[in-house]
């Protein structure tokens, strides 16, 4: 690699019309929050006995888990592989991740009934449930991105502890701590980032099995036995994609340099990946026959024909040009097509493809809903933002130091 | 086509009970007591009085209505199904050319054998018991919904206008009745015994009898007797039952083809502990490759 960079906490201004919007739109969410809070669910959202899960669970949950995805596909090439020259996106993937499944934890206790007894599946198991399973390991793998997220933050504050006033006795035990804190993770740490993959693999699929036992309700371009692995190939080849639409924009938002070095080269993962997910959901079509269903106009083979086309088909070809990956803005799009087209699948399987025996109308979600789950992304970009001008995640091109000290650095690295 | 759907299921299936033995089936296995109780609803003679509603009602302390005369028989919106204030519905379909008497179906909790509601909650919060109810436990429930995306009949209701901790909705078999051995208070109001209560495998003695008997006022076909693995709830009709809107379901249980994905990923635990050795193997060796390359360029 010629140029060098390390992660550093970014100084650039926090306020920008930009986060004032964002700001505008969190607010907007938090107050429907509140609503669904004291007044309940049905006085917010479209919901019903019909429809017992909408945008929240759909898009909030199982979209919101896939697009965290970027954690544990890049956790396995920079850690598990050992790629080095990775090792720059780690960190925001790392973040994105961890932020990402605190809100998807934030969107499930919004949705259910009985919030405040979202830690039952931690006491009341039933194997048998899909649902059990995904709650179970998104919990851990929460706990485990934290972990995960621990030596940043030690890196961050050893040594300059310096509380003021009558805490200042805290400093000596409080740098102890840190400096503990950090020995023992750094042995122990390829433990929980191994977890970490296996988790997801894990909830990854079988948030793909919640809807197998809803049988018939499911419309048949949807519903297969395969569904687990569907979700989990999709994950898989959304994970760069996600790491390059992030890094992209929060280079241009940062005004720093874009690593077109390291996107370029996880853009060329992403096509044989995207292709093995194709394979199996065009595989399955052909197996099972649904193909029939295409030549009907319903919303349902729309939607899947857009699915398909746009979110998987078109970037997949995009992804094979050079011209594309080597070029930002183009990478963007293509990137941020996957990104759509996992979206739009997490959307389709959970509500398009849903239709309820004894159906008297449809699901559209509320201004409520909506309000929400926009304010939710609009937090997680706010915390995002202000995180990475904490602790030292984004990567900074080492502009100003002399070569002498470059050299030194790169002597001592080996 | 559904053919193809069904072998492929069934090859599933079959794959994963071959492969894992015993571990492959969880409650979709658990045989349901021979001594199991149900209700026979004989849709022939059912006229539509909706007395079973009100006593439901009453039995159950929801709403206000309880006497006949303000239920009423005219202006039932079509498609109803049981809510946080009716456990049971009955619904009017009318004969196919017009001009005949319409059908009556008594609607509520289909209580399965397998149930989907109880293979899918989180908590485990549903439970079959074994004299045949399938029962909803308050304590546990964390109000996500999933047993309403798994019930293929469209059976329970959430209280979606309570704000603090809203219940799962549906019917429980009266079994504050039947545990003290009486009978259900819809069977006990039924002025015309269109209900029968007593031993699942007595009834469809009973229903089989009176399709052999009556051949021209019954359709050969209990339903209920084998659909998604068998309902403790039976019905007896002249018509289809597909014009009397009952889903078409195959005769496997429900949870059958999740449950087999679930145990197959969880077999003791042996596939994702091999996947992480496998992770933490390649790990070491990518590891220590880097250091060898290191070593020797320098
Ligand atoms: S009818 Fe639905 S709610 Fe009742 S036992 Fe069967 S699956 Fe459960
Ligand atoms: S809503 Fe309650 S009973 Fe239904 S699946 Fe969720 S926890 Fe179980
Ligand atoms: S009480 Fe009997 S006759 Fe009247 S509606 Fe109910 S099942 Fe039908």
């Amino acid at each position: 690699m010629s140029t060098l960079t390390t992660p550093e906490p970014l100084t650039k201004k926090y306020i920008t019309p930009g986060v004032i919007i964002l700001a505008i739109l969190a607010f907007n969410g938090i107050a429907f929050v509140l609503a669904r809070l004291f007044f309940g669910i049905g006085a917010v959202t479209n919901l019903s006995d019909q429809y017992p899960w909408g945008l929240w669970i759909g898009v909030d949950v199982a979209a919101g888990v896939a697009l965290a995805a970027g954690g544990f596909t890049s956790a396995a090439l920079g850690h598990v592989m050992h790629r080095e020259d990775y090792h720059a996106i780690v960190r925001p993937a790392l973040l994105t991740a961890m932020l990402g499944y605190t809100f998807v934890a934030l969107g499930v206790m919004i949705d259910i009934g009985r919030w405040y007894y979202i830690w039952h599946p931690l006491l009341m198991w039933n194997g048998n449930s899909a649902l059990f399973e995904v709650g179970i390991c998104v919990i851990i793998y929460m706990t485990v991105l934290y972990i995960e997220f621990l030596p940043i933050v030690t890196e961050r504050f050893m040594g300059r502890v310096q509380l003021k006033g009558i805490l200042s006795i805290l400093n000596r035990p409080l740098e102890s701590l840190l400096r503990t804190l950090d020995r023992t993770l750094s042995k122990t740490m390829f433990l929980f980032i191994i977890a970490g993959i296996v988790l997801s693999t894990l909830h990854q699929s079988s948030l793909g099995t919640l809807m197998i036992i809803a049988g018939p309700k499911i419309h048949p371009l949807w519903q297969t036995p395969v569904l687990p692995l569907l979700f989990l190939l999709s994950a898989v080849a959304v994970g760069f994609p996600m790491v390059i639409f992030e890094s992209l924009l929060a280079s241009r938002s940062f005004g720093l340099k874009p690593e077109m070095h390291i996107l370029s080269k996880l853009g060329t993962m992403v096509a044989p990946l995207l292709g093995i997910y194709l394979a199996f959901k065009l595989g399955d079509m052909v197996i099972r026959e649904t193909f029939v269903y295409l030549l009907e106009p319903t919303t349902e083979s729309v939607m899947f024909i857009l699915e398909v086309a746009l979110g998987v088909v078109l970037p997949l070809r995009m992804f094979l040009s050079r011209a594309v990956v080597r070029s930002p803005l183009w990478l963007f799009v293509a990137s941020m097509l996957v990104i759509l087209g996992v979206l739009l699948n997490r959307i389709n399987n959970f509500i398009v493809a849903y239709t309820p025996p004894y159906a008297t109308g449809g699901y559209f979600p509320s201004v409520g809903e909506i309000s929400v789950t926009v304010g939710f992304v609009a937090l997680l970009v706010l915390v995002y933002r202000f995180l990475v001008k904490v602790f030292p995640i984004i990567s900074v091109e080492q502009r100003h130091t002399s070569p002498v000290t470059k050299y030194s650095i790169r002597g001592t690295a080996k | 086509m559904e053919t193809r759907r069904d072998f492929l299921r069934t090859a599933v299936v079959a794959a994963a009970t071959a492969t894992l033995g015993e571990v492959a089936l969880g409650a979709a296995s658990k045989i349901p007591s021979p001594d199991r109780r149900g209700i026979l609803c004989d849709l022939t003679a059912c006229i539509g009085c909706r007395s079973c509603e009100a006593a439901c009602r009453k039995e159950h302390g929801l709403s206000s209505v309880s006497s006949l005369s303000e239920l009423g028989r005219s202006n039932v919106p079509e498609r109803r199904r049981p809510s946080p204030d009716a456990l049971t519905v009955v619904n009017e379909y009318k004969h196919p050319n017009g001009a005949g008497s319409p059908t009556f179906v008594k609607v509520q909790c289909m209580h399965c054998d397998y149930p989907a509601c109880e293979s899918a909650c989180i908590v485990g919060a549903i439970s079959k018991k074994e004299s045949g109810p399938v029962l909803w436990d308050t304590d546990k429930c964390i109000g996500c919904r999933y047993c309403m995306v798994a019930c293929p009949f469209q059976i329970p209701s959430f209280q979606y206008d309570t704000a603090l901790k809203p219940d799962i909705v549906k019917c429980d078999f009266c079994v504050h009745r039947t545990e003290k051995g009486g009978v259900p208070a819809c069977v006990e109001i039924c002025p015309v015994e269109a209900l029968t209560y007593g031993r699942r495998s007595a009834l469809i003695e009973i229903a089989r009898k009176r399709i052999e008997n009556y051949p021209d006022r019954y359709r050969d076909h209990v339903y209920g007797e084998f659909e998604a693995g068998g309902t403790s709830y039976l019905y007896l009709a002249k018509t289809d039952f597909k014009e009397l809107e009952f889903p078409s379901l195959k005769r496997e249980p429900m949870p059958g083809t999740s449950e087999s994905i679930q145990h197959g990923i969880f077999a003791y635990f042996v596939p994702p502990i091999s996947l992480y050795s496998l992770l933490g193997g390649l790990m070491w060796i990518n590891k220590n490759r880097q250091k060898a390359e290191e070593e020797t360029t320098e």
